[in-house]
């Protein structure tokens, strides 16, 4: 093949595949672009950025909707890769590419309302929010460990300004110091654990692990004596690391807490779901794309059950830690790592039998499994955005996140107390909330992954223990919204339900109700999981 | 009326009304009050209407109600209403009816109180009619969020501990609860109906059902003793009372009324709608461990009731006496160890038909106590039983209703007390006639502490107590209430077999499915020992 036909195929390539799936991450660049242009032009006094940002974003889901209605109507390969292989466009990444664009909309819809950033400092802040969220669209559909790395990356390096965004505040650059920090070191130790990977099997492409793996382990059961299988073992280990410090997994998980107080509540919320959305989607796309080979089955069983390990503490850990908080975002940063344990169950459970040496058998609860996390995310997306969203719009009155601020609220401002008394009841799981459903789907995954290995059955009893546990901090804030009376001299809370921001609560807080109740939402949406689900799993 | 929509209208009529009153006037308390009171008779009407509808001579579940509600996950909308439960809903519509009347001593924050009373009503309703486990289990937590703030913000002044505490306990059970309901889910061996009670209990005793498998002898314990362990906390019994006497103490009256009335039935309707039919093998298993637990909360609930200054507190403590005997009725089954037979059958019929009638007269005079602890305390604002004394004096016709009452709690005969008592302690002879003398004597000291307690509060020369210038006569609303439980109490008393007749025949296939249930998986128990 001569060099011009190489370049025509690569032409052809990039206009007639990859840009068209590229389509909600340009979007999202151009907005980037004219944001910045606007305020050159010193236009941003009558268009302000967020509305430019709204924009963008809604073309981003529109663009990743088409895509999706695309994929189901079967017009096109289920799952195809492009940008020569380094991408992967399935029903999967375009899951995550909805949630995310839905999720940076309803993100900048409550930045306008709270109005952080002022107006001067919007094209900054947008430009980073929109940037951030391309890093996690990229780490939904990576199909490369390189692309893992640069996803990772691009979605850290704005986090750390955003976090650090409030600027003379010391809280926030000390915050935002810290998770520079450990961000780096993590990502350093992560890069060498795919050098390791790269070094032994040969590739960075994701679906190949599988089948190099095998390959390496020469035919026999993969063990740790053989030093080609430690090193890959290690290098597991290592990008393990990386995921592990942006699901903010114990041990990992110092940088949050810290990174959460220092922050807006506005950019907390943002990273508690979607980056943790995004992380969850690369270690779902890790995990399937190294299991599955003959031979490795028990290594990647350990791998799997030491999943469940983690998930165990992390849960338990966060929601302990939880306990004694008097800083709102605080105690959401403990109950965000507690979250990040029951999903991670879900992974471990899918793990679990994925290795099980009869895959196929197991197919449907494979799929179930990852159904169950994506469910979660969904669910998660709601309740815990609208948490932040509460403590959000009370600040911007008593000008404290503080526990005490929210003091017998419900006598100024019933909207905020109930929603805040449906997001929280959601995060324990109780019914009737989407919580509850989304907590019953990874529990069951795990009682299932219990046939294969006992100690799923230890994971399911102590999310259980966690759910009752949680109950106690969850409540506590209840308890002082709803049961202690107002102090005389503290500020007025005056916000109704037919303001914009009551309603923008109430109708995240009706989500989670309906989520949990509504038959033909939740069956669409646990259809539409589903489908993703088999699209990630099936590749093997 | 059609089923369907009847069933519906009786959960759903509560939770909608109280969507309607959120959206009136706050400040009109009267307005809201009456509303509520509307809302509450209407739905008692709806279930006299189902009590019409229903045929007492049929087994099995009448009026069924079954629509997708989650098809992926075989979850449906399934409801129904057998012998067992007709009695436990129009217990709780009439209940709730009565408190209802009784909240008119709540005078802080009253829109709140009826939105969150009325959703209560819903979610105890919903407990009672539903068919499907996913659905039972929903109710069953939807109501601890009402329940919570009912106690949090108009309880006594350790309200905020009792309504955790509460809440803890009741979560606790519903968790282990989700993990039996799962177990079922993936050992039904079926895509459709694995939540379906009705199908779980038919392949649970052998019956044709749409259903290929059950759990392993094995798992039936582990699942019993999950279920079992979540239903005793809501019953409550030894040792997982604790929550109740804090509970009951701290709610306002009517709440207590309700939580001693219908809460504590949930435990008694879970054990006998759930864990008996869905693991009979466990059920047996456990037989002996129960009827323990049922014998040994009774006496301790009795000489706990003794010890207590606190009127109410005295009350409470005699329910957790009181439910002892459910757990016994419940429990007594007896089988032949080696053929697997139950024994004197009709012994053990007999103590779960006393068990049920002893929920439905429980559930009477406990909440005619409470209720008359709660209008002498509204007067006098203290619950101390030593600085009580003379009340007959001063309030004749109020000390006349809570004699009456409280005799009925005591298990006099000629009311509604005595007679689950008596079937149940009877019943519990043939499976042990140590168990039924421990059990028998609980009696005595049911009487000791009720026969004191009236002593130090009606009877004597005059009353010693605090705000003595305050105690003013019972009033038409309260009389209206306390005589309504007292009929009821007598009538039961008298004509306990209304309640017998509505019951007997879904019992007695209870019993038969449950016998034919444990000899299926006793068999398959052998069958595996013998191939190892």
């Amino acid at each position: 093949m001569v060099f011009s036909q190489l370049i025509e195929k690569l032409i052809q390539e990039t206009t007639t595949s990859s840009l068209p799936y590229f389509g909600a991450e340009l979007c999202l660049s151009v907005t980037i672009v004219l944001m910045l242009l606007v305020r050159l032009f010193n236009a941003d006094r009558w268009l302000p950025a967020y509305l430019v940002a709204v924009l963008g974003a809604f073309a981003a889901l529109w663009c990743t909707y088409s895509q999706s209605a695309q994929l189901n109507s079967g017009s096109v390969s289920d799952s195809q890769t492009f940008f020569g292989g380094m991408l992967i466009q399935d029903l999967f990444s375009v899951y995550f590419r909805v949630f995310l664009s839905l999720f940076v909309l309803l993100t900048i819809a409550l930045t306008a309302l709270t109005g952080i950033p002022d107006i001067e400092d919007g094209p900054d802040f947008y430009s980073l929010l929109l940037g951030s969220t391309i890093g996690m669209m990229l780490m939904a559909s990576a199909n490369n460990l390189l692309i893992l790395f640069l996803g990772i990356e691009m979605t850290s390096v704005p986090s750390y300004a955003m976090v650090g965004f409030l600027k003379g505040r010391k809280t926030s650059s000390e915050a935002a110091l810290k998770y520079v920090v450990y961000g780096a070191g993590a990502a350093g130790v992560m890069l060498y654990g795919i050098s390791l990977l790269a070094g032994v099997l040969g590739t960075t492409d994701m679906s190949l692990l599988a089948v190099r793996l095998s390959e390496a382990a020469g035919g026999q059961t993969a063990g740790l004596a053989d030093p080609e299988i430690r090193a890959v073992t290690l290098g597991v280990l290592l990008v393990m690391v990386g995921l592990a410090f942006k699901l903010s997994l114990v041990p990992f998980h110092f940088w949050c807490p810290d990174a959460f107080e220092g922050a807006s509540a506005e950019v907390a919320g943002f990273l508690s779901v979607a980056s943790k959305a995004g992380a969850f989607a690369l270690l779902v796309r890790f995990c399937s794309a190294l299991s599955g080979a003959a031979g490795t089955e028990d290594l990647l069983m350990a791998f799997g059950v030491s999943l469940g390990v983690i998930a165990c503490i992390t849960a338990t850990f966060g929601n302990l830690a939880a306990y004694n908080q008097n800083n709102l975002k605080r105690l959401l940063a403990y109950s965000t790592i507690a979250h990040a344990g029951y999903m991670l169950m879900a992974v471990s459970a899918m793990m679990v039998m994925q290795n099980s040496g009869h895959a196929q058998l197991y197919q449907v609860d494979i799929q179930k499994s990852v159904e169950g996390l994506l469910y979660y995310l969904a669910v998660y997306l709601f309740m815990n955005l609208g948490a932040f969203a509460v403590i959000a719009l009370a600040r911007n009155y008593t000008f404290s996140e503080e526990i005490d601020s929210v003091k017998g609220l419900i006598s100024q401002s019933p909207v905020l107390c109930i929603s805040m008394m449906v997001c929280m009841f959601s995060l324990v799981g109780i019914p009737p909330f989407g919580g509850f459903f989304a907590k019953l789907m990874i529990f069951a995954a795990a009682l299932k992954a219990g046939e294969i290995h006992w100690f799923m059955y230890v994971v399911v009893a102590i999310g259980g223990l966690n759910t009752v546990l949680s109950l106690f901090y969850y409540i506590r804030v209840l308890k002082t919204m709803f049961l202690d009376e107002r102090p005389a001299q503290s500020r007025a809370v005056p916000i109704r339900l037919f303001s914009w921001e009551g309603s923008f609560v109430a109708v995240l807080a009706l989500l989670v109700l309906l989520l949990g109740t509504l038959p033909r939402l939740m069956s669409g949406l646990s259809a539409t999981a589903n489908a993703a689900a088999h699209a990630v799993v099936s590749q093997l | 009326m059609t089923p369907e929509f009847l069933l519906t209208a009786i959960i759903f009529l509560p939770a909608v009304g109280a969507l309607l009153l959120s959206l009136f006037d706050g400040r009109n308390t009267d307005v809201l009050r009456f509303w509520s009171l509307g809302v509450t008779i209407l739905t008692f009407g709806l279930t006299l209407q189902m009590l019409m509808q229903f045929d007492s001579s049929v087994g099995g579940m009448q009026m069924q109600v079954a629509m997708d509600w989650i098809p992926a996950w075989n979850v449906s909308y399934r409801l129904g209403v057998d012998g067992i439960s007709m009695p436990l809903v129009l217990l709780t519509s009439f209940i709730s009816m009565l408190s209802m009347v009784a909240s008119w001593s709540i005078k802080k924050h009253v829109k709140g109180y009826m939105v969150l009373f009325l959703l209560l009503e819903s979610g105890m309703l919903g407990v009672f009619l539903s068919l499907d486990f996913f659905l039972f289990y929903v109710f069953w937590e939807v109501m601890l969020l009402p329940m919570y703030f009912l106690i949090g913000v108009w309880g006594g002044p350790r309200k905020e501990y009792a309504a955790i505490k509460f809440f803890l306990y009741t979560l606790a059970g519903g968790v282990l609860m989700l993990i039996a309901m799962l177990m079922f889910y993936f050992n039904s061996g079926a895509t459709t109906d694995s939540f379906n009670l009705i199908e779980l209990a038919k392949v649970a005793s052998g019956a044709e059902s749409t259903l290929a498998s059950t759990l392993s002898p094995s798992l039936q314990i582990t699942a019993f003793i999950l279920l079992f362990i979540g239903f005793a906390i809501k019953l409550p019994v030894f040792p997982v009372h604790t929550w109740l006497p804090d509970a009951h103490v701290e709610a306002p009256t009517p709440i207590s009324m309700i939580l001693a009335g219908v809460l504590l039935k949930m435990g008694g309707y879970g054990i006998i709608r759930i864990a008996f039919p869905l693991c009979p093998y466990g059920a047996q298993y456990g037989a002996w461990a129960m009827v323990a637990i049922g014998v040994i909360s009774i006496i301790y609930g009795a000489f706990a009731a003794l010890a207590q200054t606190d009127f109410k507190r005295l009350v409470a403590y005699s329910s957790v006496s009181h439910m002892g005997y459910v757990l016994l009725g419940l429990a007594v089954w007896k089988i032949n160890e080696t053929t697997g037979a139950t024994e004197n059958r009709n012994f053990w019929l007999m103590g779960i038909n006393g068990a049920m009638f002893q929920m439905i007269a429980h559930g009477i005079s406990s909440a005619g106590m409470f209720f008359m602890v709660g209008v002498i305390y509204d007067r006098v604002h203290h619950r101390d039983l030593n600085q009580f004394g003379g009340l007959m004096g001063r309030m004749p016709l109020y000390g006349g209703l809570s004699a009456g009452l409280f005799f009925a709690g005591l298990g006099l005969p000629g009311l509604c007390g005595f007679i689950g008592e008596v079937f149940v302690v009877i019943s519990s002879w043939s499976f042990s006639p140590l168990l039924a003398i421990i059990a028998a004597s609980g009696v005595i000291l049911t009487a000791g502490y009720i026969l004191w307690a009236m002593q130090r509060v009606y009877l004597g020369a005059e009353y010693k107590g605090p705000h003595s210038e305050d105690i003013t006569p019972i009033n038409g609303r309260e009389t209206a209430v306390a005589a309504t439980l007292l009929a009821f109490a007598i009538f039961f008393g008298i004509f306990p077999n209304y309640l017998f007749r509505m019951m007997s025949v879904s019992t007695t296939e209870l019993v038969q499915s449950l016998e034919n249930g444990y000899q299926k998986a006793a068999t398959s128990a052998a069958q595996m020992q013998a191939m190892k």
